[in-house]
């Protein structure tokens, strides 16, 4: 029998290890797997580079991971997060390097990783600094950049519901970068807050089928707080 | 160089969202964003049906939750709570700013440090003293949108000009602003440069002209 159901948080994130590239879903405080992420942290792994829309986190475990040192590298579009100029700090001072990529480009890389397609030309931030050493070409008429997949090694995911075949579904907001990343990484760990029957998720209303899904951990700690 | 100009009495950021409001047309598909440009969404008349979409996955964008009225699970590109309208969709990323960089969405209405000219936007970083720099959607909907309004003011706070011949701050988007509404005038971007379309209520071309730092034509 299939169950990528595991028992605890703790199960759920071993093996991530120093170095390792990690996508984390969420934009805003909506869809942030935020106990993943706060185990995460506690694990004390380094050298990590974190592909995510929003990097610059108040507080949790985002937060702490950059606090203490974990991070390496941020990939990101909006690295800035009210209240909290922890990112532009470590930043300013060299501590962090940062892969700035406008939102459809970094959801556009995550998907093509996704979907096996190694690089792809787009018009976005042609002739600006954020094409700058990427090759260009012009296509239909229009300027155009070269830009690259992102894989990673994990991506740790936020769902509202979750079966045991790792089917999942997303709560309004908060499907944002969750099902692309889904399949954009070597190991895809979810935290689901309602877990469902088999068959429960009618098929038409399956958002990420189960197979880009390994581990799932029912954490049902309500609604996000801003 | 305000300083050696007579003082006029320019628009609010309310007026300038009214004023941009009252030009967008039924049916039309619109993303806001964040900032001033959200504030449009207040002026479109209840009898005319616009579809506001928000970057991070939603079409049917509606007003603000009423006090006590919060879903916990919807938000705009700016973090604030919003509702849906009946008719509304939600997709993820990728499907968003495919319908942005596809050229589905009629009109972007963006924030701006300066607008050239040529139509050339820069918004989203002041140069290399930026602390930490963001971008977020903007190079998206300047590339992709079909049309690209900027909502800004006519000048810094300091009376220096914001519409110039060539942007000084970095770029977002080349040669994509086809109209801009400030607190003084609504000017279109032309092959020929600025076209003044309108003035804030008592204001002349000249007024206007004094402030802009390219050459203002007529329309």
């Amino acid at each position: 029998m299939i169950d990528k159901f595991v028992p605890d948080i703790a199960t759920a994130i071993a093996g991530i290890h120093d170095g390792a590239r990690i996508m984390i879903g969420g934009f805003g405080a909506i869809g942030l797997p935020n106990q993943l992420i706060d185990a995460v942290a506690e694990t004390g792994v380094k050298e990590l580079t974190l592909i995510a829309n929003n990097a610059g986190a108040a507080f949790g475990g985002l937060a702490m991971l950059l606090k203490t040192g974990a991070v390496r590298k941020v990939v990101c579009s909006y690295p800035r997060s009210a209240g909290s100029t922890l990112f532009e700090d470590l930043y300013r001072d060299g501590k962090i390097e940062l892969e700035l990529v406008p939102q459809g480009t970094l959801a556009e890389r995550i998907r093509a990783a996704s979907a096996g397609v190694p690089a792809f030309f787009t018009p976005t931030a042609a002739g600006t600094q954020l094409a700058h050493g990427k090759e260009t070409r012009e296509i239909n008429g229009k300027l155009c950049v070269l830009e690259h997949a992102i894989f990673a090694d994990f991506a740790l995911l936020e769902c509202w519901q979750a079966d045991r075949w790792g089917n999942l579904t997303y709560r309004l907001a908060g499907r944002n970068f969750n099902p692309i990343m889904a399949g954009a990484a070597k190991l895809t760990i979810v935290q689901a807050q309602h877990k469902v029957e088999l068959g429960e998720i009618a098929p038409d209303d399956v958002m990420t089928p189960g197979i880009y899904v390994n581990r799932v951990v029912h954490v049902p700690y309500g609604d996000p707080v801003l | 160089m305000s300083a050696t100009l007579t003082p006029i009495k320019a628009m609010t950021r309310e007026q300038m969202a009214a004023r941009l409001a009252a030009d967008i047309p039924e049916g039309w598909y619109v993303n806001l964003g964040i900032g001033a440009p959200t504030l449009v969404a207040n002026y479109v008349d209840s009898g005319r049906e616009v579809i506001f979409h928000s970057e991070n996955g939603l079409l049917g964008v509606g007003p603000k939750p009423a006090e006590g009225k919060i879903e916990p699970w919807l938000i705009n590109a700016g973090k604030q709570y919003i509702t849906m309208m009946a008719g509304g969709s939600t997709f993820d990323s990728a499907d968003s700013f495919g319908l942005i960089r596809g050229g589905h969405l009629d009109l972007a209405v963006l924030g701006g440090y300066e607008v050239a000219e040529n139509g050339d936007l820069a918004n989203w970083s002041t140069g290399a003293n930026d602390a930490g720099p963001a971008v977020g959607g903007a190079m998206d909907l300047g590339a992709g949108a079909k049309q690209v309004w900027v909502l800004m003011d006519h000048t810094t706070k300091s009376g220096e000009p914001k519409l110039v011949t060539k942007c000084s701050y970095p770029l977002t988007a080349l040669g994509s602003v086809t109209r801009i509404y400030t607190n003084i005038a609504v000017i279109d971007v032309t092959p020929k440069g600025f076209v003044l379309r309108d003035t804030a209520p008592g204001l002349t071309f000249e007024d206007v002209q004094a402030r802009t730092g390219a050459v203002l034509h007529r329309s």
